[in-house]
């Protein structure tokens, strides 16, 4: 049986950074998979960018819940796939790291670009739980995938980003 | 380049148990994927479902979204109040749902290091009525230890027959 998903590359930080990138992305795969564990130095998003691309070319809907009530709310035209977060490293959440996944479909086709991704994020008593869609309006095959908290905050070392390609085929 | 999304273990219930265990889990995989096709003995149409770590009943605790159709739907949740991951709305074997099992998928990445551990769960139970849901989870524990067994089982109740239960290991090098 042919090997369907494989990583692609990992990177777990050895000291703390606000960006985690995987560059020169093969486009020999039919999706890829981006499962990042890590916290940041406050609540933070893992805001998602494609080939370096820092236009207002991107817009994501979201589906969370805080354990008291349901929200959705959207985002367009915005420069960045956002609102999934990871807990920070005070209190309850310091000795826990949160997940964060993203699954990018057809990366590789010349259709926009659509994601699919959450986050797993409680820490005993607080956190969040959030599903979001994203949208990419570009057609390029995606070769370059940028995490980021956006601000002033980073992620801690130890926070590990790995990719993984799923072929269809 | 090698496959990394593999099979640890499998159970598929020729009768009805009181749970299933993977032990001996080897500390070799970047995270686990466990994957159920399961429903239990609740006479009511839904049934609780847990899964412990390492036969721990540390501190679990959730925050979970939900849907019930129509207009139920809601975020709540838990810290400390079960001993394992928890899991609601599982099938029930009552007889509105005598041939439906529920979809159940666990996420447990970093699971042989030395943090809390932490899961993502989604898990669906359609059943042609007003009893369907479609949950996800967020899990945290204060278990530190690399997980070597994962149990699986029903809130005093058995797991039936024909419930199926699929361990994958995931390496990211």
């Amino acid at each position: 049986m042919p090997a369907t998903y494989e990583p692609i590359a990992t990177t777990t930080l050895s000291t703390a950074a606000s960006t985690i990138t995987f560059s020169s992305i093969p486009a020999t795969y039919t999706d890829l998979r981006v499962v990042f564990v890590g916290q940041g130095t406050f609540t933070q998003s893992a805001l998602l960018r494609f080939n370096n691309d820092t236009g207002t070319n991107y817009s994501t809907t979201q589906l969370q819940g805080d354990g008291g009530a349901v929200y959705s709310q959207r985002q367009t035209n915005n420069n960045n796939i956002s609102m999934v977060q990871i807990p920070n490293n005070g209190g309850t959440a310091n000795n826990t790291f949160g997940m964060v996944f993203f699954e990018i479909f057809s990366y590789a086709g010349s259709t926009n670009k659509t994601v699919l991704g959450g986050d797993a994020g409680d820490t005993n008593g607080s956190g969040n739980i959030n599903r979001i869609v994203g949208l990419w309006r570009n057609t390029s095959a995606i070769n370059e995938i940028t995490i980021t908290t956006g601000g002033a905050s980073t992620y801690v070392a130890g926070t590990t980003a790995t990719l993984y390609g799923i072929k269809a085929a | 380049m090698a496959n990394t999304y593999t099979l640890i273990a499998s159970n598929t219930l020729s009768s009805s148990a009181a749970s299933v265990i993977f032990s001996a889990i080897p500390n070799t995989y970047t995270d686990l994927v466990l994957k159920m096709s399961v429903k239990t003995s609740s006479t009511s149409a839904t049934g609780d479902l847990y899964v412990q770590i390492n036969s721990a009943t540390s501190t679990y605790s959730y925050t979970r979204i939900y849907g019930a159709g129509g207009g139920g739907y809601g975020s709540d949740r838990s810290a400390g109040d079960f001993p394992a991951l928890y899991s609601s709305n599982v099938n029930g074997n009552s007889s509105v749902v005598t041939n439906v099992f529920a979809n159940v998928e666990f996420y447990i990445p970093s699971y042989a290091g030395n943090k809390n551990k932490v899961a993502s769960q989604f898990s669906a139970q359609e059943r042609n009525d007003s009893l369907a849901y479609i949950e996800s989870y967020a899990h945290s524990t204060d278990i530190t230890a690399a997980i070597s067994s994962l149990k699986i089982e029903g809130n005093g109740t058995n797991l039936v027959s024909g419930s199926s239960f699929f361990l994958y290991g995931i390496k990211n090098s």
